[in-house]
């Protein structure tokens, strides 16, 4: 029985509207009125249901003003919980004292459509920096969004801790290695972290409001350059979310493609974490080795796939690329010569005193902090929290391969890399079954766009955890919106409370140990 | 430790020679500089990136320019923390309306002579997310660049190629 459907509809009875043009039919959803915004989120929160995602939509296009919307989940059951505003003024009762999830969420809706969360405890503009003009909302239908905004003038506020002997690190966005631009605070006495503060949105590009400006097919390609080391995560969630508000029933084979496309990112990635984790607690030994064995996988890539990161393979219907015969077999030889030298490695790292010292207790996320900010991926499978689209949601290729995720409870440093590394080897097993029982059939199935208003969503478990899509086609059958919910953008705030109270100088380690995406983050 | 030693031993040394790109994968820009400051980067140059914006698939291909394979280092080319000791810029993104002070920043507190490589497509012409509100086009809108390095993200080996062309001042 859906719990969460049957919750909300003995709480809120009469005031419910049921919205049918929402696909697939397993995802219900339903219009509240305004004011029970807050109280449809109680309900959930009593049921324990964790916030997935929380958004807002112009529909401008159907004569309309504005609509907020959260999707809740418990175990297989996703829920969306949506609110209709007028066009002058919009607001709406707040969540964020319920869920912690919607603190940032509510922020951007603020900053980028100019909808008020009212009771929301931190006004300050997010993703939006001090030096834009405050009245621009970039995803307003009524906001041109090929138009470069003007500089302004203005300041943003930072928490701040006061003492004696309490002194303030800014770091970023321009940081000392190769990764994203972000902006972090610290305030520390002496080595130990008090308080840290992200600042992100330096690699905002306008990715949201872009979708709006393209049709379904092309919009794939912009799918997969949300973040580009979840290429083949994105573009397969944008692909299912499409096909679901449209229909399309995409063959067996091009989803077994896709899951090992899925499976080849998640141990790329991995593979280069691990080295990296162990570099930023001074092991350049692992960097090295690890980037051999993810050279490898990038090479193959590049033979078979036509793309080192295998860009542009999973577009809505099916997939571009076949694994031929031949191409089989080069996969499993590759795999059985990485998982002959990573056994080694693994050894390696559990051998090594100096490495233990590093990464054992270090940036611990406790389970119910986990719980609280509703983290997915490895970072909640590393504390506790078994989250995994590709068990709570799992497609044909999943259903009959399923994945055998590992749950640890310490939440560390070392938490997070094991995790990793269990999901290497559960990744080589899985595409290893997938390749034998892959079945002959067509590539891609012809794909119809979705009818004028139909929504669809999807959560897909990229390498870094759910990766959430939803999209809604306008009155001419166009993209109306577009949703982008990366796992970052839930698993950022999480980094802030495993760093207190560990020292300045352990922050990279801990950082890279979750690994977060900036891009996907702020879109 | 034994285990250490003989995972290097048997692992041995797999760089391999660079292999010469495509006469299409960079774009010199402009010659500002003299031969002979030329000349001296080309024994050993220091470079400081900056992410205006990309999508981290720059970042994981500028990664793998330092791994084993690629060796960027054998040919005197290393990764500096600071623009302060760098003597060439290496760009990847569209140039976010966001990163955009920062990269003038960082610019202006290199040292001169100093060299700008801006790296993928979106640096070249801000790629799929061109003309977007939040995005500059073109790394050269902000600051002047002397290389493009094409590709969605460009090969290491293109990458390397490209950093040692703009040294070099010459076709690969």
């Amino acid at each position: 029985m859906p719990t969460l459907k049957d919750a909300l509809i003995s709480a809120l009875g009469e005031d419910l509207k049921e919205y049918t043009l929402q696909r697939p039919s397993d995802v219900s959803a339903f219009i509240v009125p305004r004011m029970s915004f807050r109280a449809a989120a109680k309900v959930m929160l009593a049921q324990g249901a964790r916030l997935a995602a929380e958004w807002a939509t112009d529909d401008a296009a159907f004569k309309k003003g504005f609509s907020v919307h959260a999707a809740y989940n418990l175990d297989g059951e996703f829920l969306i919980v949506s609110a209709e505003m007028p066009e002058g003024g919009p607001s709406f009762p707040s969540i964020t004292k319920k869920y912690l999830a919607a603190y940032r969420f509510e922020r951007q809706i603020w900053s980028l459509f100019g909808i008020l969360p009212e009771g929301h405890p931190d006004m300050r503009p997010w993703i939006k920096h001090e030096d834009w003009p405050a009245d621009i909302y970039p995803l307003r239908k009524s906001f041109d969004g090929k138009t470069y905004i003007p500089k302004a003038a203005g300041t943003y506020v930072w928490v701040r801790a006061e003492g004696e002997g309490v002194y303030e690190i800014p770091v970023g966005p321009v940081h000392a290695g190769i990764i994203e631009p972000g902006h972090f605070r610290f305030q520390a006495v002496g080595e130990d972290i008090i308080n840290m503060e992200a600042r992100l949105g330096y690699t905002h590009k306008g990715i949201e409001k872009r979708f709006e400006q393209m049709d379904w097919a092309s919009a794939a390609r912009l799918a997969g350059r949300v973040s580009g080391d979840t290429s083949v995560g994105h573009a397969t969630a944008y692909a299912e979310a499409v096909e679901s508000a449209s229909g399309t029933i995409v063959g067996l084979r091009a989803q077994y493609l896709r899951a090992i496309l899925l499976e080849r990112e998640r141990m790329a990635n991995h593979l280069g974490d691990i080295g990296a984790i162990c570099n930023d607690a001074a092991f350049t030994f692992m960097l090295y080795q690890m980037s051999i064995l993810r050279e490898k996988m990038l090479r193959t890539n590049a033979a078979l796939f036509g793309h080192r990161l295998t860009f542009d393979c999973v577009m809505p219907g099916g997939v571009s690329s076949d694994i031929t015969r031949e191409g089989k077999e080069t996969i499993k030889a590759e795999l059985s010569g990485i998982e002959a030298e990573f056994d080694k490695l693994v050894r390696i790292y559990e051998d090594n005193p100096s490495l233990e010292d590093r990464v054992y207790s270090t940036g611990i996320l406790t389970p119910p902090d986990a719980k609280a900010f509703g983290v997915v991926g490895f970072v909640a499978r590393a504390s506790g929290v078994a989250n995994d689209a590709r068990i709570l949601r799992p497609t044909d290729a999943y259903r009959k391969v399923p994945p055998i995720p590992p749950l640890l409870t310490s939440g560390d440093v070392h938490a997070r890399a094991w995790v990793r590394i269990v999901e290497v080897r559960d990744s080589i097993r899985i595409i290893r079954m997938m390749l034998d029982e892959m079945p002959e059939g067509e590539l891609s199935v012809e794909f119809t766009p979705p009818a004028p208003g139909a929504c669809g969503f999807s959560a897909v478990e990229g390498w870094r955890g759910e990766i959430i899509y939803w999209v809604q086609a306008g009155p001419q059958g166009e993209i109306n919106r577009c949703m982008v919910r990366d796992p970052s953008s839930v698993n950022w705030i999480a980094i802030e409370q495993a760093i207190k109270g560990n020292i300045v100088p352990d922050f990279p380690l801990c950082n890279k140990s979750f690994n977060q995406s900036y891009s996907g983050n702020d879109l | 430790m034994i285990r250490i030693l003989h995972q290097i031993f048997k692992t041995g040394i797999v760089t391999e020679p660079l292999s010469p790109s495509d006469e299409s994968k960079v774009i010199v820009a402009g010659s500002r500089l003299e031969e002979e400051i030329l000349k001296r980067f080309r024994k050993s140059l220091t470079i400081r990136l900056v992410d205006a914006g990309s999508c981290n698939a720059c970042e994981l291909e500028i990664h793998a320019v330092n791994n084993p394979y690629y060796n960027a280092e054998r040919f005197g080319v290393h990764f500096t923390a600071s623009p302060r000791f760098a003597d060439m810029l290496l760009v990847t993104g569209p140039v976010s309306r966001n990163m955009e002070a920062a990269l003038k920043r960082t610019y202006d507190a290199m040292p001169s002579p100093k060299l700008v490589a801006a790296v993928g497509e979106c640096a070249y012409n801000g790629g799929i997310f061109r003309d977007s509100y939040a995005v500059r086009n073109s790394v050269s809108e902000v600051i002047p660049v002397d290389a493009f390095i094409m590709g969605c993200p460009p090969a290491p080996a293109d990458i390397l190629n490209g950093i040692l062309t703009a040294v070099r001042r010459q076709r690969p």
